[in-house]
Order: structure tokens, then C-alpha cells, then sequence
């Protein structure tokens, strides 16, 4: 069973969004995405700086098998990606939640990231899968 | 409704993530894949390929028959359990199917075939056979387990039926020895030495079983994809269909032009090709920087030409990306891809990229 931490917010598409401060919010994959996944070989991470809206295509992981997009879980402006991911993408399938994150974003709007899924909500939507 | 192999059980209850293959529930890894392909590169690994297509051929002119179907020579073989690989054309010279045929006796042959391909295959085989006065029969009460690896050998001997286990011991490279409905042929489609043995299906879990206990490693579709691609294998439906030519896919090193009386099926094509020139050639590539090649991503020559990438995924004894590619005949050694709108620099290789657990390309 896979691990969904009840203090995040997720997507439909596999996402979750952690609320660091008032306006800014860290990104990444859930465990059961990874889980899916397999083993990372390779992630392409968005530019700093660049302005998303909520669904916009913005990273790209890749395992041994297929390429899989990451999509903006709420609008926002990016103003860090975890680099580390260039030498160690295998990091998302360790520690998803932790140093495994993928980009953090600014001027996030609350009620957008209230609109998100909480934990239990997505575990319905994976059992539905 | 799904196909399941005779070991589907033994696949779900070791956990394996199961993917529909040409309509059949198949494990695609157990756990880590890439852990699986280097258990196959440095020690053993085991693969149930029972989805793919075993088909017995029989009749006082099957050689003839099986000369004109396919585009390697079966005159070639004369000992008894010879193996060749080949292809089966269409008139257009365009590959219906690869496959490995196995002499057994003079009115007796075996063939294996792709799964995702069987009907058509099936039929194909069938219409010919007819000709011929050839009986065919497909096998389908057979399993099948390829174990791959250096110690694949040494491990599945003591696995297999006392009766057999002597001569296969004593097999060489691309021959084969049966007794009863055991068939065990020295062949494999990962680069490394192994086995692929085809058994009664009732009796392919006791092997399976048997193996793991020797200490043969469990992998999936995914761990098989990545050491056949290493290995410079082609995949049919990726790097040949109907609508390329052996010339064009790095396979005519298994048109057999001699005795050049012999007709078969799509030869006066290959030929004409082979006069005219093929635009196109099949080559290795190997991704300079980070990325992973897939196929059909497009690959651009210093001359701005266009060709197309077939198979392409991560090395896992490279850790690098590499691919198998489509490219003008003019293409240099230095080309690049385009990757996510992005152009990549690669270079063309040689395949294979390893074997028998050594890289066989220059990294630098």
C-alpha cells in the first residue's frame, strides 16, 4: 500500500502540493506514482521562473520503461527545483515526499491549494483506478 | 478476456506489476528491473516468453517449403536440433515476422514466432503449407522459460529431467536437444549465453519453481526489452514491420542471397533493393549528455536529413541512454535527436552495446 501523508495535498494526476509558507508551496510525485513508475533514470525539471498555470505540463520523469509528465497541481511561478535530481533521480523513488521534491512555487492562491485533494479523498481516487 | 501464461500464478505470487502484452497478462518486473537485468548481465535470470508462438512443421518437402518461406536458408542446418534465425517476408520484401526455426529431422521442423503476430503468422504459414503438403500444428499445451545469464547454464542443468540434462549440457551455441516434450535450445535474445526450454505447460511451474530455488532470478518484459536492446536485438513491430525491408532494419546479415537459384518469398524485392540502394540504414546510437531516447523520436543529420529512432531506452550497464535508429544512408557519426523540442547530440554506433557482460562501444 502505498504512502499518502495526511498533511499534503494531491491531484488526480498524481501530484502532491505541501504548503511551506503563506504563498509558497513545495511540488512533487506521490509514492503510489513512482510506485507506478519504476525506477527514475531521469528527470527534466521546469525553468525557474517560469509562470504555470494549474494543469500546465512542467516536468518530465522518465523511468527505465516510458517518459511521464508532472503537471502544475495550482497556478504559480517557480522559484526553485531540486537540482539534486540530475545526478540522483532514483531520490523520487526513495524519499517522494522528502528529498525527492521537485519544484517549489510562489504566489500560489490559498483557496486554489484548499481545492486540492486531501489524503483521503485520493486514496479513493487510486482505489477507483 | 486476457490470456495467462501456465506461471501466471507463480508471477502474482511473487508480486510481479503485470501489463497486458499482445493480449496477454505478463509480468513487466518483480521489483527492481533494473536490478533484474544486471541478475541476467553478472549471474542468472529467468523470463516466461510461454506467450510466444511454438508451431511444428511436417511433411516430406518441408525444407523445400520452409526454403521458400523464409529469407535465411534452412539448407543451412543439417545437424539434427540446428537452430537459425531468420525472417518471413511478404513479396515486398517488407518483414512479416522474425522468428528462430529449429531442424529436427528431415521431415520435421519447429518454429517460434511472435506473440503480438501469431494470427497472422499462423495464417500466412498456413496458406503456404498447403503447397506443400505440410502439416502444421500450433503448440499451444507448451510453456516456455528463457534463463539468461553466465551461470544460466550451469544453474538450469541440475533443474532439468535427468534424460536431458547431458546434452544440455553438451549443446552448442544455437542448437538444440529434445526428449519427449522437452526441448531445450541454446539460444536466447538478451546478449548473454542461456537456455530457452519448452515444456508441457503442466509441468512449467515445477521448473519455474526449481530455477528460483537454484538461485535464477525472476524478471520481467521490462528487464528483457532493455538487455535485448543493449545486445543490438531487434524488436519486431518497433525496429521491422510489413513496411521495412531486412536491409533497412540491420538485418542482412540473415538474407541468405546463396544458392542464388533459390526462391523465396520477397526475394526478387530484395534484390531490386539491394540494386537500387536502400536510403535508409540501421544503426546504433548512443546519447552524449543526460536525456533518455525513445522511439520515434527524430533524429538530424549534419545535412539537416531526417531519420527516426526505433527502439531507444536507459542502459543500465551503459548508464547512458542508447537506441537502434532509422538514419539517412549519408549519415555521419555525429547526429543529433530531438528530445521534448530540445536537440541532443548522439553518436552512431555499432550494436551491439554489450555482450556477454561486456561494453562493446567506446563511451568517450
Amino acid at each position: 500500500m502505498s504512502d499518502i501523508p495526511g498533511d499534503l495535498r494531491y491531484t488526480k494526476s498524481h501530484e502532491w502540493v505541501r504548503q511551506d509558507d503563506d504563498d509558497r508551496v513545495t511540488v512533487g510525485i506521490t509514492d503510489h506514482a513512482q510506485g507506478a513508475l519504476g525506477e527514475l533514470v531521469y528527470v527534466e525539471l521546469p525553468e525557474v521562473g517560469m509562470e504555470l498555470s494549474a494543469g500546465d505540463a512542467c516536468a518530465v520523469v522518465e523511468s527505465v520503461k516510458a517518459a511521464s509528465d508532472v503537471y502544475a497541481p495550482l497556478e504559480g511561478v517557480v522559484v526553485e527545483v531540486n537540482d539534486a535530481l540530475a545526478d540522483r533521480p532514483e531520490l523520487v523513488n526513495e524519499q517522494p515526499y522528502d528529498d525527492g521534491w521537485i519544484m517549489r512555487l510562489e504566489q500560489v492562491d490559498e483557496d486554489e491549494l484548499a481545492g486540492l485533494l486531501d489524503a483521503d479523498t485520493y486514496l479513493e481516487t487510486l482505489e477507483d483506478e | 478476456m486476457a490470456q495467462r501464461t501456465p506461471l501466471f500464478e507463480q508471477h502474482q505470487a511473487a508480486g510481479a506489476r503485470i501489463v497486458d502484452f499482445a493480449g496477454w497478462e505478463m509480468p513487466v518486473r518483480y521489483g527492481s528491473q533494473i536490478d533484474e537485468h544486471h541478475a541476467v548481465r553478472r549471474d542468472a535470470g529467468m523470463f516466461d516468453v510461454s506467450h510466444m508462438t511454438v508451431v511444428d512443421l511436417a511433411g516430406d518437402r518441408v525444407r523445400e517449403y520452409l526454403q521458400y518461406l523464409l529469407a535465411n536458408d534452412v539448407g543451412r542446418l543439417r545437424t539434427a536440433g540446428k537452430a537459425l534465425y531468420t525472417c518471413m517476408l511478404n513479396e515486398d520484401g517488407g518483414v512479416i515476422d522474425d522468428l528462430i526455426v529449429y531442424f529436427l529431422d528431415d521431415t520435421h521442423y519447429r518454429v517460434v514466432v511472435n506473440a503480438a503476430t501469431r494470427d497472422k503468422d499462423l495464417a500466412w504459414i498456413g496458406e503456404h503449407a498447403k503447397v506443400f503438403g505440410v502439416g502444421v500444428t500450433e503448440r499451444d499445451d507448451l510453456a516456455m522459460i528463457a534463463v539468461q545469464g553466465p551461470q544460466a547454464r550451469e544453474r538450469a542443468v541440475g533443474c532439468l529431467p535427468p534424460a536431458i540434462a547431458d546434452a544440455a549440457r553438451d549443446l552448442k551455441p544455437f542448437s538444440a536437444a529434445a526428449h519427449g516434450e522437452v526441448f531445450v535450445g541454446r539460444t536466447g535474445y538478451t546478449g548473454e549465453d542461456g537456455f530457452e526450454i519448452i515444456l508441457p505447460g503442466d509441468d512449467a511451474p515445477a521448473l519455474w519453481q526449481a530455477l528460483s530455488a537454484a538461485g535464477v532470478t525472476p524478471c520481467g518484459l521490462g528487464a528483457r526489452d532493455t538487455l535485448r536492446l543493449e545486445a543490438g536485438l531487434n524488436l519486431y513491430g518497433q525496429d521491422m514491420d510489413e513496411s521495412t525491408s531486412p536491409l533497412e532494419s540491420g538485418l542482412g546479415w540473415t538474407i541468405a542471397w546463396e544458392p542464388v537459384d533459390r526462391d523465396f518469398i520477397g526475394r526478387q524485392a530484395l534484390e531490386q533493393q539491394k540494386a537500387d540502394g536502400a536510403p535508409y540504414r540501421f544503426t546504433g546510437l548512443l546519447l552524449e549528455g543526460r536525456g533518455v531516447l525513445r522511439a520515434h523520436q527524430t533524429v538530424i543529420t549534419v545535412d539537416g536529413e531526417e531519420g527516426e529512432i526505433t527502439s531507444g531506452t536507459f542502459s543500465p550497464t551503459l548508464e547512458r541512454s542508447i537506441a537502434l535508429a532509422r538514419v539517412p544512408v549519408g549519415t555521419g557519426e555525429r547526429c543529433e535527436v530531438e528530445i521534448r523540442g530540445r536537440r541532443l547530440p548522439v553518436r552512431c554506433v555499432r550494436p551491439p552495446f554489450v555482450r556477454n557482460g561486456e561494453i562493446k562501444i567506446n563511451l568517450d
